[in-house]
């Protein structure tokens, strides 16, 4: 498996993840012994079987149409790194001009 | 006091031989005398467990206690606590006060129960040696020169060190059978879907299920009485009958059919540990019970299966940490991209970025059908062998762990030799199936266990003949000298 370091690059963006450069090529090299453990899957006998995403096959349960939630904005954002005014604040995302 | 399990220890509240406040006392003092060297719990709540405990002696005093009233627990600290801590082992929800119960909380505090603290655990569940928490490792028992196994490993030390009766705990790939067989203690992975998610911190959501640590299996059967039913606030919880655990293990094994899978005794299994198994297997058949030669050739590739799965739910469900709403925030975001990816890489540990990563790439544009789809395909095998096992027998015996309990370090650069310790394991959450993990005749004085694979829903079954084997034995009521 060769993995590149701006595949890795690619994919840590993805992840929003920012690894440190001294850390590329230790990742580079664990990430691609995973992935070459992983390639046994190409072994495996699976044409007509079909994927298996849950345990259980049971469907999505319907429920009145009515509020179940209480209002605990306030509890849930005293725990917020940073929340004022009902709100989370964070860098400007537009410039101010 | 502290040697008896829990179920003993109940019924001494009943009969009054001390209180409730006493016990809990008792518990709060051995943690401070002994968890210096363990690091077993992350927070220990000492406060608020002296006031459950006086709940329950004036609940008992009104004549209103129930058989768990005032037994102290611990809980994995994965499970929402509302106003304690729940970090998850993580930096990034090291600042994180819950501000509601799990499912699993809520129930055992109803019952009565009383939470002595919160137990160490490796980051986000995400390990097999609880050498990846951000409060550092656990220290095994039986040699604090070992880890007590992952991820769970605070829940099984504190439970092995008796510095708790019985600890909740999590099981995605092994994380409550293995370390309970490195540390000799009693643990249960129900079903999937039997115990309630609601408030249990994400991992893996196909296969994340919560359960217990304890002293015998009748202590398992007690807890998962209380844990286990239906929870709306769980899309997956399901709506079974819960039947009387306790009752059920006085059914007789004689005459059921043992299945020993040969992919379970190859040659990745340690020879020592293959005797301490075959002396459990051996005991049961003494007691009746039919032994059956079984194959499940699907088994092979079952390892690499899980870890694609597994990294890419975990990728999924770690996205939600992002430095906003909750958790670890980093310090002066240049830009609003620059805090989602300075907050989540300070915030998770090595491991949890790799396995981030890991999902990341297999879920990604190009790959995603020669990793994730495959791994569901051969997940769809897997769970195949055992249906077509279960049709010829009544459960499964199996090893836990092909190796002892390894020395802190030994592992840690080398992440995929740290991911074939869980091959025994992990087949059991791929199928979504219960598995109980028992502690089995010591070797060189590290523990060994035995685990038992059930059919869906048949907890009753295994706890069955884990208390018949637990009425012969007494591995599971030794204590490691330095805590008797």
């Amino acid at each position: 498996m060769d993995l590149t370091a701006e595949t890795v690059r690619g994919i840590a963006k993805l992840a929003r993840l920012r690894p440190k450069p001294e850390e590329e090529q230790r990742l580079i090299q664990d990430l691609g012994t995973i992935l070459e453990f992983f390639a046994q899957l190409s072994e495996a006998e699976v044409d007509g079987i079909e994927p298996m995403a849950h345990p259980l096959e049971v469907n999505q349960r319907l429920r009145e149409d009515e509020a179940t939630e209480p209002d605990r904005r306030e509890a849930y954002q005293e725990i917020a790194p940073d929340a004022r005014e009902g709100l989370y604040r964070v860098p400007a995302v537009l410039d101010s001009d | 006091m502290h040697e008896r399990t829990l179920l003993e220890q109940a019924q001494a509240l009943q009969n009054g031989e001390l209180s409730s406040v006493e016990l809990t006392r008792l518990y709060l003092e051995r943690i401070q005398a002994h968890d210096g060297v363990l690091n077993s719990f992350i927070t220990v709540t000492e406060a608020q467990a002296l006031a459950q405990a006086e709940a329950a002696d004036r609940s008992r005093s009104a004549g209103e206690a129930g058989p768990l009233t005032g037994v102290p627990l611990a809980h994995k600290d994965i499970f929402c606590t509302h106003g304690v801590r729940t970090s998850c082992g993580s930096r990034m929800l090291d600042n994180f006060v819950s501000p509601y119960d799990a499912t699993v909380v809520e129930r055992l505090r109803a019952a009565g129960t009383v939470m002595i603290g919160k137990t160490n655990m490796d980051e986000f569940a995400m390990g097999s040696s609880n050498e990846n928490s951000y409060y550092g490792p656990v220290r095994n028992p039986w040699d604090p020169e070992r880890v007590p196994g992952g991820s769970s490993g605070g829940s099984a030390a504190a439970v092995a060190a008796r510095l708790a009766p019985a600890a909740t705990a999590t099981d995605t790939g092994g994380s409550i059978r293995q370390p309970a067989t490195f540390c000799g203690v009693t643990g249960l992975k129900p079903t999937y879907g039997r115990v309630s998610r609601f408030g249990m911190v994400a991992y893996a959501s196909s296969l994340d299920q919560g359960g217990m640590l304890g002293i015998s299996a009748e202590d398992c059967a007690a807890l998962l009485g209380v844990m286990a039913g239906f929870d709306s606030c769980d899309s997956t919880s399901v709506d079974h009958p819960v039947p009387d655990y306790q009752k059920e293990l006085a059914q007789p094994i004689d005459g059921l059919r043992l299945g020993l899978p040969k992919e379970f005794f190859d040659d990745r299994l340690d020879a020592r540990i293959r005797a301490s198994v075959e002396e459990a297997v051996a005991a049961w058949e003494g007691q009746g019970v039919q032994l059956v030669e079984l194959s499940l050739p699907n088994l092979s590739l079952a390892t690499p299966a899980y870890y694609v799965i597994a990294s890419a739910e975990c990728s999924s469900n770690l996205a939600r940490y992002d430095g906003v709403r909750y958790g670890h925030r980093c310090t002066d975001p240049e830009d609003l991209e620059d805090l989602f990816c300075r907050s989540r890489e300070e915030g998770f540990g090595e491991e949890v970025r790799r396995r981030i990563m890991i999902g990341t790439y297999a879920l990604s544009a190009g790959y995603r059908e020669a990793y994730y789809d495959r791994a569901q395909r051969v997940r769809q095998l897997v769970r195949g062998d055992f249906r077509q096992a279960f049709e010829k027998v009544d459960a499964i015996a199996a090893p836990v762990s092909p190796v002892l309990p390894f020395r802190l370090g030994e592992k840690t650069q080398d992440p995929l030799a740290m991911y074939l310790i869980d091959c025994y394991t992990i087949p059991v959450n791929l199928a979504g199936l219960p598995g109980l993990s028992l502690p089995a005749r010591p070797v060189d004085g590290l523990p060994t266990g035995v685990q038992l694979i059930g059919n869906y829903f048949e907890e009753a079954r295994l706890l069955g003949f884990g208390a018949a084997w637990q009425r012969e034995t007494d591995w599971h009521r030794r204590v490691p000298p330095e805590f008797a």
